[in-house]
């Protein structure tokens, strides 16, 4: 019994789901952000302030950097589930790969409304 | 021709090793099994499975200077002089060029490759339409050689929990049979992140099929109607 695989946890087109659409997230905000620098040709320290002063663009980098924890904890989960063979010791791994990004993203969070 | 060929014997080797032998090619000898039977006059204790020998029964999948394929349609005109023949990679040696294919099988029977249909048998066939019979054109030609499952390492990785290429294109073509009652329960058995989700599009296996066939686009089709069902 011990040695039975399992599989059917049931959650496999959620996440596949989640990886597509924080992708498109990403490459959108990516793109804004980069018409943003082309056109501040002279980007100071006050001008980068202001811009983030702006309430749109801290949703929409704090938007960017939720989806970039989602996707990249789909991502790192696949990498450890591929190569990553004891159960505990994966769940350990995933557990410290939460933990890791959810700290991240209250960083991004305390410098944008700081 | 010299053919580097894999040997392993496991009652007498300690462990494998690459032996060379250099090939008298006859006027008739057009495709690699061909050059391969001339191995086995050489040395009989060289094993291999072959059978039809028309790329219709699958045997003869190998490694092919680093590249899955069937040793009955490869020409032996395309291949360079100096060629390197292994096992298919990811499953378990049994002697030379032989590998045991059991956990490939193994895949494919969970996906129950067959139509299920709970109605009354009618008198005659099931009848599809043509529009209903084209949906399997690219699906039911899979001659389950293992060249694809082989050479995706999301099989290596996971053989026992990744149905693999082979595998997926095969429950594919069943969920798109118009005859077939049971797409749902299909769809449940796929909804598994290792099942069908270890697939990360990267199409080794479409590029080493033998008959051309496409599983990516296959188990592109699955996850698609796996979204339609769920939004």
């Amino acid at each position: 019994m011990t040695g039975r695989t399992v599989t059917g946890a049931r959650y496999g087109l959620r996440d596949w789901l989640a990886q597509r659409i924080t992708a498109t997230i990403m490459a959108v905000y990516s793109v804004i952000a980069v018409v943003v620098f082309i056109s501040n040709k002279n980007i100071t320290y006050s001008v980068w302030r202001d811009l983030f002063a702006q309430g749109w663009m801290r949703v929409a980098t704090l938007l960017f950097a939720a989806s970039l924890a989602w996707h990249a904890w789909v991502g790192v989960r696949d990498i450890l589930m591929d190569y990553v063979k004891p159960a505990g010791l994966r769940l350990a791994l995933e557990v410290m790969v939460l933990l890791t990004i959810a700290a991240y993203v209250g960083w991004t969070i305390q410098i944008l409304w700081r | 021709m010299r053919l580097s060929i894999y040997r392993y014997d496991p009652d007498k080797d300690d462990k494998p090793y690459l032996k060379d032998y250099d090939v008298r090619l006859e006027h008739s000898d057009r495709m690699l099994l061909d050059a391969l039977i001339r191995v086995k006059e050489m040395d009989d204790s060289f094993a291999f499975r072959r059978s039809c020998r028309e790329g219709v029964c699958g045997s003869d999948a190998m490694n092919i200077n680093g590249r899955n394929g069937l040793a009955c349609v490869t020409k032996i005109a395309d291949l360079p002089d100096h060629v390197t023949l292994r096992p298919m990679p990811g499953l378990p040696v049994i002697r030379d060029l032989i590998v045991d294919m059991t956990q490939f099988f193994r895949q494919y029977e969970s996906i129950k490759p067959y139509v299920v249909n709970h109605d009354a048998p009618p008198e005659r066939e099931r009848l599809q339409s043509p529009e209903e019979r084209e949906e399997l054109n690219g699906l039911y030609e899979c001659i389950l050689c293992a060249c694809c499952s082989t050479s995706c390492p999301s099989f290596w990785w996971n053989p026992d929990k990744f149905v693999g290429p082979a595998g997926l294109l095969q429950a594919y073509r069943f969920i798109a049979d118009s005859r077939d009652q049971e797409t749902s329960a299909r769809l449940d058995n796929l909804e598994d992140p290792y099942r069908l989700f270890r697939c990360h599009t990267i199409m080794n296996c479409v590029d080493v099929c033998p008959k051309g066939l496409n599983p990516t686009r296959a188990i592109g089709k699955i996850k698609e109607l796996m979204v339609r069902r769920a939004v």
